[in-house]
Order: structure tokens, then C-alpha cells, then sequence
């Protein structure tokens, strides 16, 4: 990206933010020792130091202990690590049944179908237009072989929020494990494992102006769990491997650093590009209109193609994503739009907008003029909408 | 910055030539679906004596290689007799825009579906279609030589992604060496359908993975 670029695609990557790299910076020149035992050398206690400190603070922003907190290179191996390793614990002991919905992230979809494959069987719980979950068809769900639900906290394109409490109570009376990703919200929407009743979370450093590589996995003390990476006895002997102590620390001062007053800000930016595009003819929102991702908006536009816009909007300096198909690595159109039950249609006119601490009042106002303008010239060239 | 088009498909992308609706055309068509993803359509104005493209325009609902080889299609067809339009290929096409990336080249073949199916249609106005043949295997391998493998940019056929074709009471039954797990199997098997399902005689398209 130049240094004019507008960059509306913060949950997709965040620009690193200079005190994250400065906190880092120690972990790699003169703090580089290992986390050693607590019998070991000064040089690796300062190092373990730093990796239980940055652990309490992540923990604690989800109100957890800290030895509830392992960290992983990503919220995808996070959610790997969580499904596949209840599924393992649990298989044989009570079942091998797992619910879901169609618009998790892939690192669940996948997760989910991997254990298919091997005997699984994956149901997916049904969703209201907007991508909330059904809460009764939830219930009508849970068999007695149920051993995990795994719906997230907030959804990577459209943003909607789901009532983790709600369905951690059902899950809790059901005595049925819950994990959720949280990937999108966490920092920015507030979740707390004593208020609400979920089992396992993942979460990630990378779209909170912290370093990529670098997530965690939140596990409620007694979670079955099958020993993920094999290796020394690191991360309470799940994940073998030496820390990765640097981007841990950077995770630390990432979360520190968001504030609620910052979210607000994002959020007034959102609404104003949200209402500004809707104004925009045959146009539409994508997701729960409240219940949604502070920094997030979807819109699609009918009549036009994402991949076109895109790159439309590419070529005047702005960053945005889209759910078309001819912009996804399968070439299929977004899971999450036809998961709500939208067409193809309405998959590949969606365009996604996410906002970072980087983004400034005005960055609305310039993409919204250049939008309206590509969709207005790919609509005169479009055979569609002019009956 | 590197973007994954040539700078001639980016020129077209920018600039489409022959663009827009003609009114009272000689012949037109529309291929592709927005359930797809991507359509084109084409509309032709044919000088009755001499059955040359006296005019050419497409509109485009798609991705920048569909808008820029839509672009394309028109300007190689324009002047052209419909007969030689008809020889015109997505090689050609891709060619004359400095190549495609693999994955889009089934941009280059709608295209020129879209061309062809606008000189069917002049053809059909002017009574100048043979009858209709029988489906059977052959032709389906040779329809299914214009379904890409988006791995390789290839189709099909070349790739040696089919393993078998049956067709029997108007059911095309098609097995690709394919795992149903990979990463374009659904694409596949969606063009696969796009191409067969509209044959005059067939009712039924039955795609099936093996590895």
C-alpha cells in the first residue's frame, strides 16, 4: 500500500501500531532467552516473565485465568486445536455428533469437515436472514452424542453478532462444550467467560494492530482436550515448541491499546458509510442491522460484480473485499451471503468495509463518492436492471 | 504493485471497446446467468448479402477478464463474415489480450460462447441452422473441451480430468479423477452443468468425483 491509500480492510490485516513494534522489540535483541523453568538462568526468568505477564493480560481481557489462556500461531490453529481436540478427547468416550452453522470462518468450516471424514457428523444449526442463530432449532439439535457446539461471536463478512449467552446457556443445560470464534470481535465487542457460558474461544492478534502469528485459545479449566502439538511440556503441555515470547508481548500491548472510546470512534465512521451507500439505488445491507460488528459494513449492489469494483476501486487507492466468486481463491461465491439465504446474485455484489485505528473521518466521504460512481459506470455496461 | 492482469486486459478492463445495448440488433445473446457469477451479452448487426459483423456490442455483468475479453471478442469479430466469427477461439481471445491468469480463463470462453450464440441466433432467424443431432458422449467430451480446469487455465478434456461420460435417456452422466474435496471441485461442477444441462435432449447432468 502507498501513503495515500485508503485501507478499508481491517478484518482482513491491521496496520502494526509503532508501540506494539516497540514493545516487541526487547523480546528480540536482548531479551531473546527461551521461557525457562523457574530454576533456570536470570536472562530466561526475564523471558518467562514476559510471557506470563503478556498471558494475564490477554486472560484477563476475557476474564479467565491466566493458565486458561494458551497461546497458538492464530486464531486458525486456535480453532483447529479446540474442534479437533474435543472431537479426539470425546469421540470415543461420548459421541461424535458436532453443531455448527454454514457461516462460520473457514478455520471451523474445515475443522468441522475434517472430523467428518472421520466418522463425524456435522449439523448446522438454522440462521435468521440477518445470520443469527435459531435458538430453538439449536435446542432440537442437541442429541445425547453431542460432545461440541461451535458457533462464532461474530461473523467475518457481515459482522453479526450471535447471543453467546443465550446459546452458552442452552449449551450449559444441555451440558453439551461450547467454543466460539472470536477472531472479528474480541478487543472490540466485550466477552466475558464468567458472564457468559462458553467452554473454548479463539482469538488472534492480527486484526488489532498487533503481529500476524499470534492467537490464543481461551479453555475453561477441565475442558477434555487431546495434547495438541507434541513437543517440550510448553503452554501447559498442550502445544509443545518453544514461545514465540516477541508477538506475544505484542498481543499484550495490541489489546491493551484498544480502547472502548477508539471502537466508538470506528463505529461513527461505519454508521456514516453505511448511510451514505445506502443511498445509492438497489443497494443493500448485508448482516443484522444493530446487532453487528462495530467497525464492520457489507453492502451489496445489485447489477454489478465485486471483483470489478474491487479493482475499480483499487486503481483510485482504496482497499475493500468482496464475497464474489471470481475474487475467492475456489471461485465460489461467499458461503456466509448464501448461508443467510441470499443468491449468487447478492454474494457477488457484496462489498466489505472494515474499519482500523488508521482510518480518519474523511476516508468515508472519498470512498463512498468513488463507489457511487464505479457502480454507476459498471451498471451502464451491466446487461442487467435496465428492463 | 503487481496486479494479475496484463496491461492489455487492464486497458480493456478501463476502456471497453464496443460497449453497451444496440437497439433493434440483428441478432443477440445473453451467456451465463448471475446465478453464476458472470454474463455476457452480445448483439450484432450482419449485413444480409455478405453476412459480415457490421456491428458488434456486448455488455458485461463480471470480473474484469470478463469485461475485458468481452471487449476483445467484439473487436476481433468486427468486420468479420459470420462464418469466420464463428472459427474464432477463447486461444485467440486470451492471446489477443496478452494471456489471462489461469483461473480466469473461463472468462475468455463465455465470451465466446456469448459470440457464438449471437450468430446462432442471427443464424436461426434466417433459417440457416441444420437439424438437430442426437446427444452421445462425443459430443459431450466435445462441449466439455470448453469447461476449464481453473487450477491450469486448461479445459477439461486436455487436463485429463474426465475419466468417463455416459448418456443415456437424457441423462449425461459425467466422472472427473477429481477428490470432491478440492479446491474448484463446486466450480467445476457448476460449468460442467452451465454447459451440458441446456442441450436440446438432455434432462439430467449427474457430476460425480472420483480420486
Amino acid at each position: 500500500m502507498n501513503q495515500d491509500s485508503i485501507y478499508l480492510d481491517n478484518a482482513a490485516a491491521t496496520r502494526m501500531d509503532e508501540r506494539v513494534i516497540e514493545a516487541m522489540l526487547p523480546y528480540m535483541t536482548e531479551k531473546y532467552a527461551v521461557a525457562t523453568s523457574q530454576f533456570g538462568y536470570s536472562l530466561g526468568l526475564a523471558s518467562k516473565e514476559a510471557l506470563d505477564g503478556a498471558r494475564a493480560i490477554l486472560a484477563g481481557r476475557l476474564g479467565a485465568e491466566p493458565e486458561e489462556f494458551v497461546f497458538t500461531s492464530g486464531s486458525a490453529e486456535s480453532s483447529n486445536m479446540a474442534i479437533k481436540g474435543v472431537g479426539m478427547a470425546l469421540g470415543e468416550k461420548k459421541g461424535r455428533h458436532i453443531i455448527s452453522t454454514a457461516i462460520e470462518d473457514f478455520p471451523v468450516l474445515h475443522s468441522a469437515r475434517s472430523l467428518e471424514r472421520q466418522g463425524f457428523t456435522v449439523d448446522h444449526v438454522r440462521l435468521d436472514e440477518h445470520g443469527r442463530v435459531d435458538l430453538e432449532h439449536l435446542q432440537e439439535l442437541i442429541r445425547p452424542d453431542t460432545v461440541l457446539v461451535t458457533i462464532q461471536a461474530a461473523n467475518q463478512e457481515i459482522g453479526t453478532l450471535q447471543d453467546l449467552d443465550a446459546i452458552g446457556a442452552i449449551c450449559r443445560e444441555r451440558d453439551v462444550l461450547l467454543h466460539s470464534d472470536a477472531t472479528y470481535s474480541f478487543g472490540r465487542v466485550p466477552l466475558d467467560v464468567v458472564q457468559t457460558p462458553v467452554d473454548l474461544v479463539s482469538v488472534s492478534a492480527h486484526l488489532l494492530h498487533g503481529p500476524k502469528g499470534i492467537g490464543g485459545l481461551y479453555i475453561r479449566k477441565g475442558t477434555p482436550l487431546i495434547k495438541w502439538m507434541d513437543g517440550g511440556f510448553q503452554e501447559f503441555n498442550l502445544r509443545g515448541g518453544v514461545e514465540n515470547i516477541a508477538d506475544a508481548v505484542g498481543f499484550a500491548k495490541a489489546v491493551e491499546l484498544i480502547t472502548p472510546k477508539e471502537t466508538q470512534r470506528l463505529q461513527e465512521m461505519r454508521d456514516r458509510l453505511m448511510a451514505i451507500l445506502l443511498e445509492i439505488p438497489q443497494s443493500r445491507v448485508n448482516g443484522h442491522p444493530e446487532h453487528r460488528l462495530p467497525h464492520n459494513a457489507n453492502v451489496s449492489f445489485r447489477y454489478v460484480e465485486g471483483e470489478s469494483v474491487l479493482l475499480h476501486l483499487d486503481l483510485r487507492g482504496f482497499a475493500v473485499s468482496t464475497g464474489s466468486a471470481c475474487f475467492s481463491r475456489s471461485l465460489e461465491g461467499s458461503h456466509v451471503i448464501l448461508g443467510i439465504g441470499g443468491n449468487h446474485e447478492r454474494a457477488h455484489g457484496s462489498i466489505r468495509f472494515t474499519f482500523g485505528r488508521y482510518n480518519k473521518p474523511e476516508d468515508v466521504d472519498q470512498v463512498a463518492e468513488a463507489l457511487a460512481d464505479i457502480v454507476v459506470r459498471l451498471r451502464e455496461i451491466s446487461p442487467l436492471g435496465k428492463e | 504493485m503487481a496486479l494479475p492482469y496484463s496491461e492489455l486486459v487492464m486497458e480493456h478492463f478501463r476502456n471497453p471497446r464496443n460497449v453497451g445495448r444496440m437497439e433493434e440488433p440483428d441478432a443477440k445473446a445473453i451467456e451465463g446467468s448471475p446465478a453464476c457469477g458472470d454474463m455476457v451479452a452480445v448483439y450484432l448487426r450482419v449485413d444480409e448479402e455478405s453476412h459480415r459483423i457490421d456491428d458488434i456490442k456486448f455488455e458485461s455483468y463480471g470480473c474484469a477478464s470478463n469485461i475485458a475479453t468481452g471487449s476483445i471478442i467484439t473487436e476481433l469479430a468486427k468486420g468479420k463474415t459470420i462464418e469466420e466469427a464463428k472459427t474464432i477461439s477463447w486461444e485467440q481471445a486470451t492471446q489477443a489480450l496478452g494471456g489471462l491468469p489461469p483461473v480466469k480463463v473461463h472468462c475468455s470462453v463465455l465470451a465466446v460462447d456469448g459470440l457464438r450464440a449471437a450468430i446462432q441466433n442471427y443464424e436461426e432467424r434466417h433459417g440457416l441452422v441444420a437439424e438437430e443431432i442426437p446427444t452421445d458422449a462425443v459430443e459431450v467430451r466435445r462441449r466439455l473441451k470448453r469447461v476449464m480446469n481453473p487450477e491450469v487455465g486448461l479445459d477439461l478434456i486436455r487436463t485429463r480430468v474426465v475419466s468417463d461420460v455416459e448418456v443415456s435417456e437424457g441423462v449425461v452422466r459425467v466422472v472427473l479423477s477429481l477428490s470432491e474435496d478440492s479446491q474448484f471441485a463446486n466450480n467445476i461442477r457448476e460449468e460442467i452443468i452451465e454447459k451440458i444441462e441446456p442441450i436440446w435432449d438432455v434432462d439430467e447432468v449427474i457430476v460425480e468425483f472420483e480420486e
